[in-house]
């Protein structure tokens, strides 16, 4: 079924909050503050935003795999 | 009234409304049948969207968590951030393998991780090392939620040892009547009040001056510590140790069997699915929490009796209006109860699956199941209250350091088990055992070090193992790597020498299958734990070349 293999490539978009996080060598430092949060502390929250986006994309977009 | 007696009123009629919904909680929803395990311990698998997203936050964003994490960023800074990225990162990955493991379990009928690796690899021997290795890791991880439980009574007055014993009896009566359906409906109060403890924890800040100043307040203190790694930033040398921990935590709530069950209980996996996508929110309230520790840092929270698990309570006492900090002490305390309650469930059902019918009572009815989980998991309650009370709290935490260890060492057949059957039977139980025997020697031999550097105590000390050079990694993925390594290894041997790998019981399709499913519950091939002659000889065995 070349629908439901096309579809299940929107899959390994969940790279993308699965590495993000791990980013921290880069997200090491306080500038720029977000309401007076570092950096590093806010990046993960933004991470955390960033899962839930993605991950409610892919759901959406293979959902017919749900029913086989 | 003083501020003290309005907290402990309001802490007081909280709980005893707990106490109450967790009673009545076997009457909801209530099956025909209510005398089987999968009705006790999995709620009949038929859990909504909105009920397996309160029991998941209840189960795994415990007490522990909400009370250690900002403990650590209170003692140390960014390190003890580690929980926030660690959080995050299972999300996705929740969504992809959680629905695998949901699938062939609602096909075969499993409860545990040890129940998939019989089926998986053809060796009841190997699901009995998951279960066993399950089982010991489990006890100390309900430990620490009773030390937080502890920690959050000794604040609030209640010290000494009845209040906790109270508590214990009255969580074990709840779970022995009401099984996974008492803490599913007691984590949908946990999260009312917590959502309010929260709220209220960011409107003292901004009072306080905003983030700026806490976080501010906090750098001033560490500049002022002996200790180099402590500060609101990483150390250069501090990254190793702080990734090897996030992926080692991560891979190992998913091998920790109280994290699958309650995902067992959702009705089907478009809810696992959805509950993936959601369970960030959660996260968001775990980073609030860590950044909490910094805010009690600035305005010079002193822990009580030097345990570093009284800031948060102790800075709810200082800071809150009497009337929110007993509705924070008590979302904190059933906060530690649910996790206590689904883990005890979870290491009784392995126990009852894995252990006692493959070995002790093979034919054991339903009602025989439900009846010796219902029992283990009171002694699992109460052997880790007697850990705590008659041995040392100290020494739980020390367990449950060993526990995460340990558990990390079933990934390779329980997790990537769920991609792949190419490992050999005896090379996975090789593998774990290797794994085991490096990780604890390791833990063995680290020093517990005080800020300075001196050294305080010669074993068990810590999980981080230096380098020499400043930096460290986390114990757990070094035990994880040997245990790989000694797994492919073994596996490639036996295959070069032809010996057979155990029949696996699962099918491809097994791992998509959803709740709408013909084939459900192929458990009778499994009744003794012993795989059956293959009833489709026909089919092509995957992974047997």
């Amino acid at each position: 079924m070349p629908t439901r293999s096309r579809s299940r490539h929107w899959q390994w978009l969940l790279i993308v909050p699965t590495a993000a996080p791990l980013l921290t060598p880069y997200a090491n430092r306080i500038e720029p503050r977000m309401a007076g949060v570092p950096f590093f502390f806010w990046y993960q929250i933004a991470c955390a935003l960033l899962a839930m986006v993605v991950i409610t994309f892919v759901h959406l977009v293979t959902r017919e795999d749900d029913h086989e | 009234m003083s501020d003290r007696t309005i907290e402990v009123g309001v802490f007081v009629a909280l709980m005893a409304v707990v106490v109450l919904a967790g009673f009545g909680a076997a009457r909801w929803r209530a099956p025909d049948n209510p005398h089987t395990l999968e009705e006790w311990g999995v709620g009949g698998r038929a859990f909504g969207n909105w009920t397996i997203w309160f029991l998941l936050g209840g189960s795994m964003y415990s007490a522990y968590t909400f009370i250690a994490v900002p403990a650590l960023t209170y003692g140390v800074g960014a390190i003890g951030y580690f929980a926030v990225p660690f959080a995050v990162i299972t999300t996705p990955f929740t969504f992809i393998f959680t629905t695998k493991a949901w699938s062939v379990a609602r096909r075969h009928g499993f409860l545990t991780h040890s129940e998939f690796a019989t089926a998986r690899f053809g060796s009841p021997g190997l699901g009995a090392l998951v279960a066993v290795t399950g089982i010991l890791a489990t006890i100390p991880y309900v430990a620490v939620q009773l030390v937080s439980l502890q920690a959050v009574l000794r604040t609030v007055g209640f010290g000494g040892e009845w209040p906790l014993l109270a508590a214990v009896t009255v969580v074990s009566i709840c779970t022995f009547r009401s099984g996974l359906r008492a803490p599913a409906l007691l984590s949908i109060v946990k999260d009312v009040l917590l959502a309010w403890m929260l709220l209220t924890a960011v409107l003292m800040v901004a009072m306080y001056g905003g983030w700026d100043s806490a976080f501010d307040g906090a750098a001033t203190r560490f500049a002022a510590t002996p200790n180099p790694a402590d500060g609101l930033l990483l150390p250069d040398t501090g990254h190793l140790g702080f990734l090897t921990l996030v992926i080692g935590s991560v891979l190992a709530i998913f091998a920790y069997p109280h994290a699958l069950l309650g995902m067992l209980a959702a009705k089907d996996r478009a809810t696992i699915r959805r509950n993936a996508a959601a369970l960030p929110i959660y996260c968001i309230a775990l980073a609030i929490m860590a950044m909490l520790g910094f805010f009690a840092l600035s305005r010079g929270v002193r822990p009580a009796d030097g345990d570093l698990n009284t800031v948060v309570p102790q800075m709810i006492h200082e800071f809150f209006p009497p009337w929110s900090a007993g509705i924070a002490y008590a979302a904190l305390s059933v906060a530690a109860l649910i996790p206590a309650s689904v883990m005890s469930i979870a290491a009784a059902t392995t126990f009852t699956r894995s252990l006692y019918r493959p070995y002790l009572r093979p034919n054991a009815t339903q009602a025989t199941e439900a009846k010796v989980s219902r029992w283990v998991s009171l002694i699992v309650k109460f052997g880790a209250a007697a850990l705590i009370l008659a041995v040392d709290p100290a020494f739980s935490v020390d367990l449950q350091l060993i526990g995460g260890v340990v558990i990390l060492q079933t990934i390779p057949t329980v997790l990537l088990g769920l991609i792949t059957r190419w490992f050999h039977r005896a090379a996975l139980i090789s593998g774990l055992i290797a794994g085991l025997a490096v990780g604890v020697v390791m833990l063995y031999l680290t020093p517990r070090l005080d800020g300075a550097g001196r050294t305080v105590a010669e074993h068990f000390g810590g999980s981080s193992w230096s380098l020499g050079d400043g930096r460290s990694i986390y114990v757990g993925i070094v035990a994880l790597v040997v245990n790989l390594v000694v797994t492919v290894v073994v596996t490639l041997v036996l295959r070069v020498a032809k010996v057979p790998s155990g029949a696996d019981q699962t099918r491809p399709d097994d791992y998509l299958a959803d709740a709408d499913d013909p084939y459900m519950q192929r458990l009778d091939q499994l009744i003794d734990g012993l795989p059956r002659a293959d009833e489709n000889p026909g089919r092509p065995r995957e992974g047997v070349r």
